[in-house]
């Protein structure tokens, strides 16, 4: 019902999510000083180096940078499907 | 001994001077004593936004250079006269002073008054450096737009780099009606991504416009709605806990209001 409702009056393609995603990635180059190639290579690197582990899906494979309090950390959102059979490795 | 507090923004023309005025009016009429200054040198503004233009005779810079005393310096203002305007020179740039020299000022101005406001000017550079050097507390302000949130998370940055930690955000020029349709970042959008508490929610107001035209802060009217939100600033600075609450309803749009209505979270 609700999501009826959210479909129908909010808009996905409100013009503020269009805001938050364009902030969200410029931020995350503000912040770091970081290219956006050189995050690009930080990312393809990581999802190689976690596919020898697990079974993750790099659609949805985020990394960002979060600033918390005082410190600033790398958070990298990683969607596992499924756990690889580690006799298979 | 009282606090100092830095009005700063990055971006320019989002309400810095405008907020200054109003915090400070609104401080004063609450009974503190408070100084402003106005440290946008080369481009003084806030003695018109208070009213006070046609009683400058000395500036800052006269100040820090040796060619008049604070006291001669300081403008009192018409309406209260616990508050006290120290105006920007209009003829040298802000390389004028540096940042010691501020901070030996605004440390001698915290030994008279319970608040000093500091009025930064635009920008990430000396200006802003001298602005903050002799602050003990930073505010933000940004509007809800992707420039303005993008130079605040800047300035955050940069305030961390001066060891000022902890600055609290005012988002200003909010619109409600916007916000609602879902064109315009709300609140919590904002808290989100820069990470920072929340100072104060104002209102886009047409009668900041008449206030400034007049030289009287908005604050002092009871009518206008971002003066309802600048003396909620105003308890809040005075260590009063006032909730945002009005103001959250309106952020939250139509499927929160909605939710809210049929009492289910989040
Ligand atoms: N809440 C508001 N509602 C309507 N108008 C506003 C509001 N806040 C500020 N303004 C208007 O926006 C303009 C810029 O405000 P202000 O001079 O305070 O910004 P500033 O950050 O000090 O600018 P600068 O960077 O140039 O110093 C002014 O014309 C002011 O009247
Ligand atoms: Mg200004």
């Amino acid at each position: 019902m609700f999501d009826l409702f959210a479909r129908v009056f909010g808009r996905d393609d409100a013009s503020k999510e269009v805001a938050k995603e364009r902030l969200r990635l410029v931020l995350v180059h503000d912040r770091a000083s970081l290219s956006p190639q050189a995050l690009e290579n930080l990312k393809n690197d990581l999802v190689k180096v976690i596919s020898q582990y697990l079974d993750i899906d790099d659609q949805g494979f985020r990394v960002d940078f979060s600033r918390d309090e005082d410190a600033m950390a790398l958070v990298a959102n990683i969607p596992i499907r499924k756990k690889v059979n580690r006799n298979t490795l | 001994m009282g606090e100092a507090i830095v009005i700063t923004s990055g971006k320019g023309g989002v309400g810095k001077t405008t907020t200054t005025a109003n915090i400070g009016a609104g401080l004063a009429q609450a009974g503190q004593k408070v100084a402003l200054i106005d440290a946008d040198i080369g481009l003084r503004n806030l003695d018109v936004v208070m009213g006070l233009e046609n009683r400058i005779v000395y500036d800052l810079v006269d100040v820090v250079e040796g060619f008049a005393k604070l006291k001669t310096a300081l403008i009192k203002d018409k309406r209260f006269e616990n508050l006290y305007l120290l105006p920007a020179a209009q003829t040298r740039d802000k390389t004028a002073v540096s940042p010691e020299q501020m901070r030996d000022l605004v440390g001698e101005m915290k030994e008279e008054f319970d608040f000093v406001l500091i009025d930064c000017p635009a920008g990430i550079e000396q200006g802003f450096k001298n602005a903050v050097a002799g602050s003990d507390k930073a505010v933000v302000v940004a509007t809800p737009e992707v420039s303005s949130v993008r130079d605040a998370d800047r300035i955050i940055g940069l305030l961390e780099a001066e060891e000022k930690h902890h600055p609290s955000l005012i988002v200003n020029r909010i619109r409600p009606s916007m916000v609602k349709k879902g064109d315009m970042m709300d609140i919590n959008d904002m808290i989100e991504i820069l990470a920072i508490e929340l100072l104060g929610v104002v209102p886009d107001d047409e009668f900041i416009v008449v206030s400034t035209n007049r030289g009287e802060p908005a604050v002092l009217n009871p009518q206008s709605r971002a003066g309802e939100a600048y003396r909620n600033v105003t308890r809040r600075l005075m260590g009063e806990n006032v909730p945002f609450l009005k103001l959250e309803e309106e952020s939250q749009g139509f499927i929160g209001r909605l939710r809210k209505m049929m009492g289910i979270k989040g």
